[in-house]
């Protein structure tokens, strides 16, 4: 059997023993990605609401800013908050460097933009067919938008699941802000880095199994919902 | 403002009110007098200004002239031509515009209230159905239950049986003239000249974003009016491009 065959078998087999170091590794990819998404959902859903019926000068310049910052890339974010997050930075004296905290901040940091941006274009297409009917029941205008959050929930489940996706796969944030330190910031993707980069495949694999099958498990729900609910699919403006 | 306007019985008043879109004047100088237990019908070609005459009424577009709301027309409700329905139960449906139209009720009123909004209009035994799984003719008969629901001063309808066939059509249509018989106020933007003499009191008529003539309904279809009124009442006139 050759090396690469015999890393498969054994990723599998720890996978199936349900591997400690694995098992770890994985709760806390969930924990830190799941916690950043719903911080950044509760900050991205309210924003996307207001900017949908928001009126103000420097709105377009807003949005377009908005659209630049789709494309973050982590490891900026990683920098940005392990300055602001270190020693010597603006919020040093939180200490929460190299904890997963801090990768919570730079998931959430990270995520917020396409949390913020799809929900404004999901609520702008939403009010532009329903807005007039909401405002002539007595709904003010940020009402109105939180209702289509609603009125579009499947859309919302979508575009946050897609976030998700997008904070358990990413690498550079989190290996910068959390250190990669094992068995307290190490998740699967910095996991993977580091075992590939010492030669253990067979880690390297199994944890590369599991994150593709999490990628892949949130696209067929995406496209369940997108397919079941009518709903149509999330595009990057 | 003349002596009528000023009655205290008077729900809604405009007077010189215009209503521009750009360049396009869609309804100049209209002065209209609404009062208590109307049914008036705006009626016009197409184009003609209708329904952005019953938008400005209820005070949902810009305009210029004035525009004065009596007290007793504190709340107001509109069931459009294509009723918006949020993607959740008939019943929540009811819940959510009595949360935002009957804001002093508290819960278990709200769903009393829903309750008698579904019977009102027949759909008790779809309460718990996704409203936009439901046909055309009672999607509309839910967004009047809505509308009811929240015992507005004046009913506002943009062409509310456009869409429908003829058995929903007549269904609407019985429950608008239910709503009439119990006193409501209904104001309505139809091109339909058949319902405008079944349901109205008072007919408006639009030619070209001018109000053309505004009497009691059978004086409307009795007289001759002259010139594109009359080819509108001959069905000769169908669009109003001016």
């Amino acid at each position: 059997m050759s090396a690469v065959a015999e890393s498969i078998v054994t990723a599998f087999r720890l996978i199936a023993d349900a591997d400690p170091g694995l098992v770890r590794t994985v709760a806390l990819s969930f924990a830190v990605s799941g916690g950043a998404c719903v911080g950044a959902a509760g900050l991205g859903l309210l924003a996307g609401a207001w900017l949908a019926t928001a009126r103000f000068a420097g709105r377009r310049i807003v949005l377009l800013g908005l659209d630049t910052l789709l494309a973050l890339p982590s490891v900026v974010v990683g920098l940005v908050v392990y300055l602001s997050l270190s020693r010597s930075g603006p919020l040093g004296a939180w200490g929460i460097l190299f904890t997963p905290a801090a990768m919570v901040i730079a998931q959430t940091i990270l995520v917020l933009p396409i949390i913020a941006a799809l929900s404004h274009q999901v609520v702008a297409d939403a009010l532009r067919e329903g807005g007039d009917q909401l405002r002539s029941m007595g709904a003010s205008r940020l009402v109105a938008a939180l209702l289509m959050l609603l009125h579009e929930r499947w859309a919302v489940a979508t575009l946050l699941l897609a976030a998700f996706g997008r904070a358990i796969s990413e690498v550079g944030a989190v290996m910068i802000v959390g250190g990669n330190i094992d068995g307290v910031t190490r998740v699967m993707t910095t996991a993977i880095a580091l075992e590939t980069s010492k030669g253990d495949l067979p880690l390297a694999l199994a944890l590369g199994i599991v994150l593709l099958s999490v990628v892949a498990l949130i696209n067929a729900v995406i496209a369940l919902i997108s397919h079941g609910r009518g709903v149509p699919a999330v595009e990057w403006r | 403002m003349n002596s009528s306007d000023r009655d205290d019985a008077v729900l809604l008043a405009l007077r010189d009110a215009s209503v521009r879109f750009g360049s396009v004047v869609a309804v100049r100088d209209a002065s209209v007098v609404i009062r208590p237990g109307e049914a008036v019908a705006i009626v016009g070609a197409n184009g003609s200004g209708k329904t952005t005459l019953l938008r400005l009424l209820h005070g949902v577009v810009s305009h210029s002239g004035t525009r004065r709301v009596g007290a007793a027309a504190a709340s107001q409700a509109m069931v459009f031509q294509r009723p918006f329905l949020l993607r959740l139960s008939v019943r929540r449906n009811l819940l959510v515009a009595l949360w935002l139209g009957a804001r002093g009720l508290a819960s278990r009123e709200r769903s009393v209230r829903a309750d008698e909004a579904l019977a009102r209009v027949g759909l008790q035994a779809l309460a718990d159905r996704p409203a936009r799984a439901l046909s055309g003719g009672e999607q509309q008969r839910l967004a009047l239950a809505r509308s009811w629901s929240v015992r507005p001063s004046i009913l506002f309808l943009d062409e509310p049986t456009a869409n429908l066939d003829p058995s929903a059509k007549k269904e609407v249509e019985a429950l608008l003239a239910a709503f009439i018989g119990e006193g409501m106020t209904i104001v309505m933007s139809t091109h339909n000249l058949g319902q405008a003499k079944r349901l109205a009191t008072r007919i408006v008529y639009m030619d070209g974003g001018r109000i053309g003539a505004d009497l009691p309904t059978a004086q409307f279809f009795a007289e001759r009016l002259g010139g594109r009124a009359d080819l509108f009442l001959k069905g000769d006139l169908s669009w109003s491009l001016e």
